[in-house]
């Protein structure tokens, strides 16, 4: 027992010895942003490669100075701004981890794409106090089950992708009477559906659900879910899949009739123009959860974000980036809120007084901090139908839902919303 | 007597750590902590020849169990959680273990496996727990005394020491003695220890249930530290972990899990700290380090250093 | 009826993917007693490679049918530079450890192998639809199918029959049992072992990456596939019995028919029918349905 222990107490001692040397650098000139995005896995390609490269160009582009008003000013109040990037996979228990390893490095967190990182993260922001921008991730659970000071999401919830598409669809086809769904076997998924379902049963009471099918998360194969949609003889087919999991169903779906057959809608399908194009069918109903990428409004904002981008990576910026600049310029604008005409760097709390029930302008259009005491964003919905003309893929036939009619009223849950009637 | 005072040197050293340390390194610890009470109990059945790919079963049924406490029935005790963890755990193992003890090498393995895929496709499907999404849960009290808020982790740190280092004197104990002579004889030749009138069945069992227990206690550390419980916990690369950690511990001593599993904590986060791009090759490169030069572990650091002295 | 044919076409194909990714892993677990997870980055780099190579070769205004050829090519091609380098570079060092520790070996080289396909390819998306879309479909009770599965199916049939070849009728595939029978026997009997390992670790390496290749064009190929496929390649083998070839087969085509009936009239248990499968076959036959018999050893 003698040799070991004592060779297990020096090396428990120079592992602390070295995890205390680890976080010391604590520089205090430009103001540290941690980003937080997926950089490998499956969501890295989809989502969050798109959003670390906006991260990169938003954050390079303010200490330029070069982004148009209102957010001309450099850096941060004119403090320049330094990312810290992580990667955001292996799941919720090492982001964790992760997550305590970056707080004493940063000012500020902006980052997660997965829900459930998502909601293990709110608490422990909370107990460390440090101000936490969640960008992307969309469960409406996190400020509907609980109330933070330090946690803000500044893009809208999944909640809102599913009500529009389905007051898309039966503004389109007032007398569709049969949905299925193929959706992710995860909570995103199943979230999706159950929003969709109960949605159009809001709108036309008495709709025929054939079926629902749930593949694995990431199965990629999906010969045996098509025959059943196939055969279900359902008018409308709903999915909230994204990455290469939609790019599957398009490329198995569409040879086989399946787009033909039935109208499908894909709720969050935007990201899947860039790598899809023209192989999208016709007639396919897309969402990009939220006025994002081909949905942006024509203001300066959205120009630069898109010409910038586009000049840079040579691809456009799809819903993910948008929703990375969204995040970083509503923390500038409430840093130079409470910043004022003074001198001296504003401290957290003025900054997360600013940030509460804030209306800024993002390249997506204006976004209200409206739910969650003022921590929740909300922002006005766009769907469009896809179409190819002259070898292009074209989204027409859109439609905007403002941001009021699309989410429910700050205090109630989204789920009782849609079943009590999607009133206001 | 000499495994008392490496008990109380622990003891003394890891709530010196609980009491000093940043938040993010008593985190750390507890985690470490976590893994190293579950690889415990794997070392207690590797002594029988048997390896589980399965052990994320128990360590999420003891997570969850302790969540679910917390969140639905407002227990919000820090050692009422603890116990209820490895009292499911244990129960289950207790359940599963009387089929999975007459199995052998890798079917044993696999079978495990096949049970912890099993809860997590049940949870995946489980809409009232949050799905893939899971849940979050707040320990409030430790033995009915309020928790000063920050102070929390602190707490649990110096709870998990005191639950781990009265399992590892336990296992210790029973190792040494006649027990674990005859697990050992179970992974050598257990035909050889049937014909001597043990049962080698009995052995494998009481073994895979402490294994199970343990995983459980692991699993309720493991939630209580990260304060959010996930599907993830009883997925298969959670096992894999929890192997990899007690062969790069070695199964001869019963530190050898602490220690492992705090190298493991802290190489994962070097590496996704330093080398984001390429972490995954960075831990595979330095598993691969591992076996490579220390074919049993850290055992073979000691042995080595024994034979030079 | 009506459905009948439905599920068991759409069964059959699944389980044509599933035999051609677990053949491998039972031919190297039966030779070696390597329970190999670097398995699912070489079906992954396998589906890799057919996206650039046939990639390449459409880019080049070739005809499309010669993309078939690609696939093959690119199976071929990664067995045996891949295959070899890890047999000769790591495994060849470890053997006569612990079963488990060389699976943890060939974890490391599948987190390894994950950051080195994305160090090459990127972490976007991968799309080879052409080989899948071309031959077109077929009706079969009133619904659409896509011809390509029936080519998948007639692969999977063609590797199984070229497998049992090669193992049964030839001299190799004789020494090849002599040494899943009793390697130290098969030593001293002066069979190289050392080159048999090679031989079936590049043939094993082969399958998987053939198993990605043609999977490549019914799929995006993204970072992760690799990860997905492995557990349900153990599954299949161990429902099977470790290291049977016919095992695999069987267990492959158990698996697909009750995945394609759950999906059609359970969707809700898709995710754990497979494991379950895998639990109720262990129950009832400990080993797998064709397990090796061994000696006990006093």
């Amino acid at each position: 027992m003698r040799p070991l222990s004592s060779f297990g107490l020096r090396a428990a001692l120079a592992a602390f010895v070295f995890l205390l040397a680890v976080p010391a650098s604590l520089a205090q000139q430009p103001l540290k942003v941690g980003i937080v995005t997926f950089l490998s896995g499956p969501a890295a390609g989809p989502f969050g490669v798109p959003a670390r490269n906006a991260a990169e160009l938003t954050a390079e582009s303010l200490n330029a100075g070069t982004v148009p008003a209102p957010y001309s000013q450099k850096g941060f109040g004119g403090t320049p701004i330094e990312l810290v990037i992580i990667d955001e996979a292996g799941g919720p228990q090492k982001q964790v981890a992760e997550y305590r390893n970056l707080v004493p490095r940063v000012d500020i967190v902006i980052g997660y794409i997965s829900s459930g990182d998502c909601l293990a993260i709110a608490p422990v922001a909370e107990e460390q106090k440090k101000l936490t921008v969640l960008f992307d991730c969309g469960t409406p659970r996190i400020f509907e089950d609980a109330s933070y000071k330090y946690v803000f999401r500044t893009g809208p919830t999944g909640t809102m992708d599913n009500v529009s598409v389905a007051l898309y669809l039966v503004e389109r086809t007032p007398n569709v009477k049969s949905i299925a769904g193929l959706n992710q076997n995860y909570a995103w998924g199943q979230d999706s559906w159950a929003d969709f379902e109960n949605a159009m049963k809001t709108l036309k009471p008495g709709i025929e659900v054939k079926t629902s099918q749930m593949p694995k998360l990431f199965a990629g194969q999906f010969g045996a879910e098509i025959t059943t949609l196939l055969g279900s003889g359902a008018e409308v087919i709903h999915s909230s899949m994204w990455g290469g999991d939609l790019e599957g169903l398009v490329l198995q779906g569409a040879p086989r009739g399946l787009f033909e057959k039935h109208k499908v809608v894909l709720s969050a399908g935007e990201p899947a123009i860039n790598r899809l194009g023209t192989r999208i069918p016709d007639g396919t109903i897309l969402g990009a959860r939220g006025p994002f990428g081909p949905f942006a409004p024509d203001t300066d904002l959205a120009r630069w974000l898109k010409t910038t981008y586009q000049d840079r990576y040579h691809v456009p910026p799809n819903y993910a980036s948008f929703k990375m600049t969204q995040a970083i310029l509503s923390v500038k604008a409430a840093y130079e809120k409470a910043k004022g005409s003074g001198n001296a760097a504003p401290d957290q709390d003025k900054i997360i007084a600013a940030l509460e029930n804030l209306t800024f302008e993002g390249p997506g259009g204006p976004v209200k901090m409206a739910l969650g005491k003022g921590h929740q964003a909300i922002m006005d919905a766009a769907v469009g139908t896809t179409k190819v003309e002259g070898g292009e893929l074209k989204i027409v036939d859109v439609a905007r839902y403002s941001a009021d009619k699309v989410n429910p009223p700050d205090g109630m849950k989204s789920e009782t919303w849609i079943k009590s009637g999607l009133k206001k | 007597m000499k495994a008392a005072i490496v008990a109380i040197a622990s003891l003394v050293a890891l709530t010196g750590l609980a009491l000093l340390s940043p938040q993010w390194l008593v985190f750390m610890a507890m985690l470490a902590l976590a893994k190293g009470v579950v690889v415990l109990g794997l070392l207690v059945l590797m002594r029988t020849g048997l390896v589980s790919f399965g052990q994320g079963l128990y360590f999420g049924i003891g997570a969850y169990a302790a969540a679910l406490l917390s969140h639905h029935l407002h227990v919000a005790d820090a050692a009422v959680m603890l116990l209820a963890g490895a009292a499911a755990a244990g129960l289950v193992a207790a359940l599963l273990g009387l089929l999975l003890a007459r199995y052998r090498d890798i079917f044993f393995a696999m079978l495990s496996l096949a049970f912890s895929m099993i809860l997590y496709g049940v949870l995946v499907k489980s809409a009232a727990l949050g799905s893939t999404d899971g849940f979050n849960l707040h320990a409030r009290t430790f033995f009915g005394v309020a928790l000063a808020s920050g102070a929390e982790r602190r707490v649990f740190l110096i709870a998990g020491a005191v639950c781990a280092v009265v399992a590892a004197l336990l296992v210790h104990r029973l190792l040494g003695g006649h027990w674990g002579r005859l697990a050992t004889g179970v992974r050598d030749n257990e035909l050889r220890v049937a014909y001597l009138g043990a049962s080698p069945y009995r052995v494998v069992y009481v073994n895979y249930l402490i294994a199970g227990a343990l995983a459980g206690l692991g699993g309720a550390l493991a939630a209580l530290a990260v304060g959010h419980v996930d599907p993830e916990m009883t997925y298969w690369t959670t096992s894999g972990e929890f192997v990899f950690i007690a062969i790069l511990g070695g199964i001869q001593s019963i530190l050898a899990p602490f220690v492992a599993a705090t190298i493991f904590e802290a190489l994962r986060m070097i590496a996704s700290q330093y080398a984001p791009n390429v972490w995954q090759m960075s831990l595979g490169l330095a598993m691969l380090t591992i076996i490579m030069f220390l074919p049993a572990g850290l055992w073979t650091l000691a042995e080595r250093r024994r034979r030079s002295a | 009826m009506s459905s009948i044919l439905p599920i068991a076409f759409d069964g059959i194909a699944y389980a044509s993917w599933l035999f051609l990714i677990s053949a491998g892993l039972t031919l190297i677990y039966g030779v070696m007693r390597i329970l190999n997870v670097a398995h699912g980055s070489l079906y992954a780099l396998g589906a890799y490679a057919a996206c650039s190579l046939a990639g390449a070769w459409l880019g080049g205004g070739l005809p499309a049918a010669g993309s078939f050829a690609m696939l093959l090519l690119a199976a071929v091609l990664v067995g045996s530079l891949v295959g070899p380098l890890i047999e000769r570079g790591l495994l060849q060092w470890m053997y006569g450890k612990d079963e488990v520790v060389l699976v943890l070996v060939t974890y490391a080289v599948f987190l390894i192998m994950e950051d080195v396909i994305k160090l090459v390819w990127g972490v976007d998306s991968l799309l080879l639809p052409e080989p899948y879309a071309l031959p077109g479909n077929f009706q079969l009770g009133g619904l659409p199918y896509p011809v390509y599965n029936v080519v998948l199916i007639a692969l999977a049939l063609a590797t199984g029959l070229a497998l049992a070849w090669a193992l049964y009728r030839t001299r190799q595939g004789k020494l090849l049992l002599a040494v899943i029978h009793d390697r130290e026997m098969s030593m001293a009997m002066g069979i190289n072992v050392s080159r048999v390992y090679l031989a079936t670790f590049a043939v094993g390496a082969t399958l998987a990456a053939l198993g990605g290749a043609f999977t490549a064009p019914t799929i995006a190929v993204t970072p992760g596939i690799g990860v997905e496929v492995i557990v349900l390649a153990f599954a299949v083998v161990v429902i099977g019995g470790l290291g049977s070839l016919g095992g695999a087969a069987l267990g492959a085509l158990l698996v697909g028919l009750v995945r394609s009936a759950t999906v059609r009239y359970w969707p809700e248990a898709e995710l754990f029918s497979i494991y379950a499968v895998m639990a109720m076959v262990l129950i009832a036959r400990p080993k797998g349905l064709f397990a090796a018999q061994e000696a006990r050893k006093i």
